[in-house]
């Protein structure tokens, strides 16, 4: 499995504070991989630093091979990397169709998709199919505002895909789904998984990340303290620590033997 | 035709120009409150051009709208450092420096203005702002239209999405700037006389008005804003002697009313101002409102799992 994405020395200092430090991983592609940790672990920051909306302190972030910590933020999407956001953040003024339409600007290489009415555009019948494909059937035309939030975590995932990345980076998917939205979104993005495309995902349902992911990496307080199987990750002592505080993680541990 | 007629057509077409001119920047999040700047530039820039060189009527808008587009996008630059409340005091200050060099001006008739040859009649505007709104809907409905739809909505994620938020920005800034200019050029010829004072700071406000009352979302706005704020004054101005009649009527013995001040006009509009604000504040044309009457129908969403 050739790595996709390497994560190097990652570090980021905000003054005095530092938010991750030294974190490296492995990506492999086509693999789905967990990062896990407890609230402020720097999960979110990583995805930030990841997708260029923050420089880097320190350490390098190659992707297929190639060091991209230094290439601006709108650019990363162009070399295949994609995201989503911990809160919805589709435009709410666009309309579902829009909305995906904007994710595919990563390939538009002309002036004339530029400049060309998207009316009746293969780049519209494109998203349409994409949208159908994923069994988002919902009216294209619908302003994103006035659907349910379930239906808007998985359209941010197709506006994602419409830049047809070879990573997709998740943070937080399942916050605020209902159980049955929560596991038709895994099924939806096995699917993805499905397509090749290589998944890290930001989560804190564990039920939801064992199922989903074979590998997780835990952070706390930025560093990374875990890196291995899912099915394990709640043995390991670190982890339980991290979460639970010394005092609680010794009685789970003498519970669980 | 009427001259009272030709003339409200003219400020009407002018006023939608203008209108489209702050709707590029507004519809990509960007308030101009120096649309009167703008306007100014290309209004004296014909003027001048028109006085000092003897060129022809073409000429002289065609120059005032590149004139004020090439001021645009050099002010762009470091305008758009600014966001929210402080690009809209940026703009506004520009707006009012403009007005400062023209007053202090002896080539561009300080004060007194200049008066500008080659009248153009009412339809030479009219012609041009259905050029001008059907070349802003169909930007609009490109990707180019998209991105700064989007850019509106949320900059960040749309510089994530590979959009060049800046360049969106800046380009829209300056075509709304040649829009303002062109609109201004037509208005010098148009009225043959051009002074500062037209373009104060009220011009601004109430261009902006018709933006955002109108609807920012679709270029439907700006048209139904300006037609609304330019026609409702005229359409109240006849209506006023009666309601003042009933009002009297109310509340005592009939007097003979004096003809009621035109002022109250304005008193009137800026009451359908705060009413369109309460019940429509995203504007009277909104994007959801074009989809439903686009479709006819307002389908139930329906969802279906991911086919496994």
């Amino acid at each position: 499995m050739s790595a996709l994405l390497q994560v190097e020395g990652l570090t980021k200092n905000f003054g005095g504070l530092s938010v991750v430090s030294d974190v490296s991983f492995n990506l492999g592609e086509g693999e789905r991989l967990a990062l896990i940790g407890p609230n402020g672990a720097g999960k979110t920051t990583v995805f930030n630093l990841l997708s260029g909306v923050y420089e880097p302190s320190g350490g390098m972030i190659r992707l297929g091979g190639r060091d991209i910590s230094r290439v601006p933020s709108k650019d990363r999407i162009k070399l295949g990397m994609a995201r989503t956001f911990q809160n919805i953040r589709l435009m709410p003024h666009l309309s579902v169709v829009e909305n995906v339409m904007l994710g595919q600007q990563a390939r538009v290489a002309s002036w004339g998709d530029f400049l060309l009415p998207l009316g009746r555009s293969a780049w519209r019948r494109e998203a349409e199919v994409l949208l159908h494909e994923l069994g988002l059937d919902t009216w294209p035309g619908e302003i994103v505002a006035t659907l349910p939030y379930g239906i808007r975590k998985k359209i941010e995932v197709v506006r994602a895909l419409a830049s047809r990345p070879k990573l997709l980076l998740l943070d937080e998917p399942a916050a605020g789904l209902n159980p049955t939205e929560t596991s038709s979104l895994r099924e939806f993005l096995m699917g993805v998984s499905r397509r090749g495309v290589t998944l890290l995902v930001v989560e804190h349902d564990m039920s939801f990340v064992r199922s989903l992911c074979e590998r997780a990496v835990v952070l706390n307080f930025g560093r990374k303290i875990y890196e291995g199987s899912t099915q394990s990750v709640q043995d390991d002592p670190l982890v339980l620590e991290a979460y639970l505080g010394p005092r609680h993680a010794a009685l789970a541990a003498a519970g669980s033997v | 035709m009427s001259g009272y007629w030709a003339g409200i057509l003219t400020i009407l077409a002018i006023n939608i120009i203008f209108a489209y001119g702050i709707f590029l920047p507004v519809a990509s999040g960007q308030l101009n409150l120096g649309g009167a700047g703008f306007q100014a530039t290309g209004a004296y820039a014909a003027a001048f051009i028109a006085t000092q060189f003897g060129l022809g009527t073409v000429l002289t808008v065609a120059s005032g709208t590149l004139i004020a587009g090439l001021l645009g996008w050099l002010m762009a630059y470091p305008m758009l450092r600014t966001k929210g409340v402080y690009l809209v005091l940026a703009t506004f200050a520009f707006a009012e420096v403009v007005s400062g060099i023209v007053l202090n001006s002896e080539k561009l008739g300080g004060p007194t203005g200049l008066s500008v040859p080659n009248f153009i009649d009412w339809y030479v505007p009219v012609i041009a702002a259905a050029v001008v709104a059907i070349g802003v809907f169909y930007l609009m409905s490109t990707r180019f239209g998209l991105n700064m739809r989007a850019c509106h909505d949320d900059d960040v994620v749309t510089d994530l999405m590979g959009v060049n938020v800046r360049g969106v920005k800046v380009a829209a800034f300056a075509l709304g700037a040649a829009l303002a200019g062109f609109a201004g050029a037509l208005y010098a010829h148009a009225f043959n006389y051009v002074e500062i004072q037209t373009f104060g700071a009220m011009v601004s406000i109430y261009v902006l008005l018709y933006v955002l009352l109108g609807g920012t979302q679709t270029p439907w706005g700006p048209i139904v804003g300006a037609i609304f704020f330019t026609i409702l004054p005229e359409a109240i101005r006849p209506v006023l002697p009666l309601i003042k009649k009933a009002i009297i009527q109310v509340f005592g013995p009939i007097v003979p009313a004096t003809p009621p001040d035109d002022s109250w006009r304005f008193v009137i509009l800026g009451l359908c101002t705060i009413i369109m604000m309460a019940l429509r504040p995203e504007g009277l044309v909104t994007s959801a409102m074009i989809e439903r009457l686009r479709s006819g129908r307002h389908e139930p969403i329906k969802t279906r799992d991911f086919p496994a």
